[in-house]
């Protein structure tokens, strides 16, 4: 009975310590240091929000650049991948259409190599980026789409090339693009 | 393809680990033993005003049998109130999302998952449990359960380094300074890091956002840092979202992916260390670093090759299906070994959709009971089960009774290490082998074929082995798998903590031999080759026949093209 009692005792002092002080410092120090990301990275516009800019979301018209294939078509509630094994026939028909549809998407030559992020899903279903070659790759029809002229055609370049990031402190991860804000500045392109 | 720029990334993750090691290893051997050290000024205070309000003298050592008792209840508590705030959540604050109570299945899983320091999760973070259960539930239990690792390691290397004795230590005292000076201090550092990378905290609810294509997206919020950094140093591994480190608000960008894989196993690999000086040899600690380091490796090894391999399914096409495109391969494979050799079972990709031999190796490290760097305490006090085995096995050998640490290991010590580990292959096997039989288990497959029996087969190695990753297509969230799963944990943890504990007992109670010519060393090269060895062998004879059901079939079906 008295273990019961000193279990009981120890842990309201931790339940008081951990779960509540230490989730509202941290949160307390991060609305001052951190404001930013502590809220979601949240892009907003006129008052609304857009999205986030770690979130990734769906793009179907051919204006925007695609993101990747995701299992729940950017919807977060919840997140969560295909989880396919390799061995999966649907697996293997899904790569097959993706790569086809990708290339008649951006009128491509069939033996052109698509970067494979775009032909497989990603983990969280809500990733935000692709490969810079991935975007390189749709950058002609995303002009003939919004009727570009040379000059522009050249910005849209210039703007992947802006957007794109290369590995993390020179080491870290992969070179990407994040596909929002780069549709997001196509938008402002004149 | 693989690059010397891959290579680079894996150099500088396990060049940080070894030189890591000894820095909070001798930093926790102050805290342990009583020394002074940086937090004392800043904790101390606490640590006496908690003493004095559960009426504990710290320095008031027990037996084995009072530690252990100390520990079950404590650990009891925790489930009654993490089951209960789950079944009531709807009624109680911070729910801004309106989620419902949560099933009682579910409840009973998600809270034995968590007091068993496993973290499997039936639950999807963001679409089940308030925020109220994620801090006062989730997070706190997140620092105990860790803290209860370390108290068993504490208890073993005090029985292993005494004689003569049946203390082995105070539990309340273990708990409380793991916590306040290693866990939250860390924690701290570590939530406020990662919040400047991107992770969200914050109370607010839900936000709707309109997309530039005109629809809307729902983006979930939360208190998500604070619970991230302790799931990552806790080895607890329960993610705040559904897909956990993969999904972006939980691992934002390639730094945050290397410090949390880091932490995953900083402080199992600095108990290494811790543990070595309290026996008295930092070169017993080492031993135990390198064959702990060498088997990671060689996971690690085995798994890129099999990620990198083209094969005829999908050619020399990169394998991202389920992977995020900032980590890529080489990141999300670092991550899958380290997160299942250490008892974390975070993810920060798809394990159900690796390669099949990369899938193996992550479950071969569960079947061997989360013994390669491991679970916060649990690691090493797993691979002292291992040791026991060793020193039995090489007594045989060469005809004297075994020793370790100049104590004899006698017919009690073999018989619980040996309890320790038929216990997890008892669960892993049978509950495997019925839910393969049972239309309960097979309705709950994402994936046919082989590929569909290695989702059981991993599942209930999580579960025995209190890692807490998944092959994540299996739905865990039916009756049967949840009931079968939550007895898979408890066994799991309680079955081997029980026999440690009698086995520190045991051994506090002994003389300690002076070595002398005829000891059989084990802190040499010898010792470390004949202790991988057991471990395969061990591990190799015990799950091989289920493993050659699983992934091995699938690799070598997938090597001639067939799908399912």
């Amino acid at each position: 009975m008295k273990t019961f009692g000193i279990a009981i005792k120890i842990f309201l002092v931790f339940t008081i310590l951990t779960g509540i002080i230490y989730p509202l410092l941290i949160t307390g120090i991060a609305q001052v240091v951190f404001p930013h990301q502590a809220h979601g990275s949240l892009i907003v516009k006129d008052n609304k929000i857009i999205g986030s800019e770690l979130i990734g979301q769906q793009f179907d018209s051919t204006l925007y650049f695609s993101s990747r294939p995701s299992a729940i078509t950017y919807n977060p509630l919840p997140s969560g991948g295909s989880n396919y094994g390799l061995t999966s026939t649907k697996l293997k028909n899904q790569v097959a259409d993706r790569k086809k549809q990708f290339i008649k998407l951006n009128q491509l030559n069939p033996a052109t190599e698509i970067p494979s992020e775009m032909l497989f899903a990603s983990a969280s279903g809500l990733d935000p980026h692709i490969s810079p070659e991935a975007a390189k790759l749709q950058i002609n029809r995303i002009a003939k789409a919004r009727y570009f002229n040379n000059v522009q055609k050249q910005k849209l370049k210039t703007l992947v090339e802006e957007i794109s990031e290369g590995p993390q402190l020179m080491c870290l991860g992969e070179s990407r693009v994040n596909v929002l804000l780069l549709n997001i500045a196509l938008d402002k392109l004149k | 393809m693989f690059t010397t720029y891959d290579l680079l990334q894996i150099l500088l993750f396990l060049g940080l680990l070894i030189g890591l090691t000894p820095v909070l290893g001798s930093y926790m051997y102050k805290v342990f033993t009583g020394g002074k050290h940086i937090m004392l000024p800043v904790f101390g205070w606490f640590e006496r005003l908690t003493y004095k309000f559960i009426k504990v003298n710290p320095d008031e050592e027990t037996n084995w049998k009072t530690y252990t008792f100390g520990l079950i209840t404590f650990n009891l508590i925790g489930f009654i109130f993490v089951f209960l705030i789950q079944m009531t959540q709807a009624f109680l604050p911070m729910n801004p999302a309106h989620l419902p109570n949560v099933s009682w299945h579910l409840a009973f899983n998600t809270a034995v998952s968590f007091m068993t320091n496993t973290n499997w999760q039936s639950y999807g973070g963001e679409t089940t449990l308030s925020y109220f259960v994620q801090m006062l539930g989730l997070t706190v239990q997140n620092f105990v359960r860790a803290a209860t690792g370390i108290a068993v390691l504490l208890a073993l290397a005090k029985g292993l380094s005494r004689k003569t004795t049946d203390k082995l230590g105070n539990f309340w005292a273990d708990l409380t300074r793991s916590t306040l000076y290693v866990l939250l201090p860390l924690s701290i550092l570590f939530a406020i890091f990662l919040v400047g990378q991107g992770v969200v905290q914050n109370f607010d609810s839900y936000q709707t956002a309109h997309t530039l294509q005109g629809t809307s997206q729902v983006i979930p919020m939360g208190p998500a840092a604070s619970q991230i950094a302790i799931k990552q140093l806790g080895t607890n591994g329960g993610g705040f979202f559904n897909t956990n480190s993969a999904h972006p608000f939980e691992n934002p960008t390639p730094l945050s992916n290397l410090l949390e894989m880091l932490a995953i196993l900083l402080i199992p690999a600095g108990l290494t260390y811790t543990y070595g000086k309290m026996v008295g040899s930092k070169r017993q600690g080492w031993t135990i670093f390198i064959v702990m380091f060498i088997l990671l490796i060689t996971g690690l090894a085995i798994s890129l090759y099999a990620e990198y391999a083209a094969n005829p399914i999908f050619g020399h096409l990169p394998l991202m299906e389920g992977k995020e495109t900032r980590f890529g391969i080489t990141n999300s494979v670092i991550w899958s070994t380290s997160t299942s050799a250490a008892s974390n079972g975070s993810v920060n990709a798809m394990h159900d959709s690796l390669s099949p031999l990369a899938g193996m190796v992550a479950m071969i490290n569960l079947m061997l009971g989360e013994i390669i760097f491991g679970g916060v305490g649990a690691g090493i006090y797993g691979m002292v089960v291992f040791i026991i085995l060793t020193v039995f096995i090489a007594g045989l050998m060469v005809g004297r009774t075994p020793e370790y640490l100049g104590k004899k290991v006698e017919a009690f010590e073999v018989t619980m290490a040996i309890l320790a580990n038929v216990i997890t292959s008892f669960v892993i096997l049978l509950f495997t082998a019925w839910a393969a039989v049972s239309t309960l288990g097979l309705s709950s497959l994402n994936n046919a074929g082989p590929h569909g029996f290695s989702e059981i087969l991993y599942t209930f190695s999580s579960a025995a082995g209190n890692n807490g990753s998944a092959f994540a297509g299996l739905n865990a969230n039916t009756v049967f798998y949840n009931v079968l799963i939550g007895l898979g944990m408890l066994i799991g943890r309680f079955g081997v903590i029980i026999p440690i504990m009698a086995i520190a007992g045991s051994m506090a109670k002994k003389k300690i031999t002076p070595p002398s010519s005829g000891t059989f060393q084990t802190d040499n090269w010898l010792f470390i080759a004949l202790l991988i060895g057991v471990v395969i062998i061990v591990g190799g004879l015990t799950y091989f026949p289920a493993l050659s059901l699983g992934p091995i079939v699938e690799h070598l079906l997938m090597n001639n093209g067939i799908t399912f």
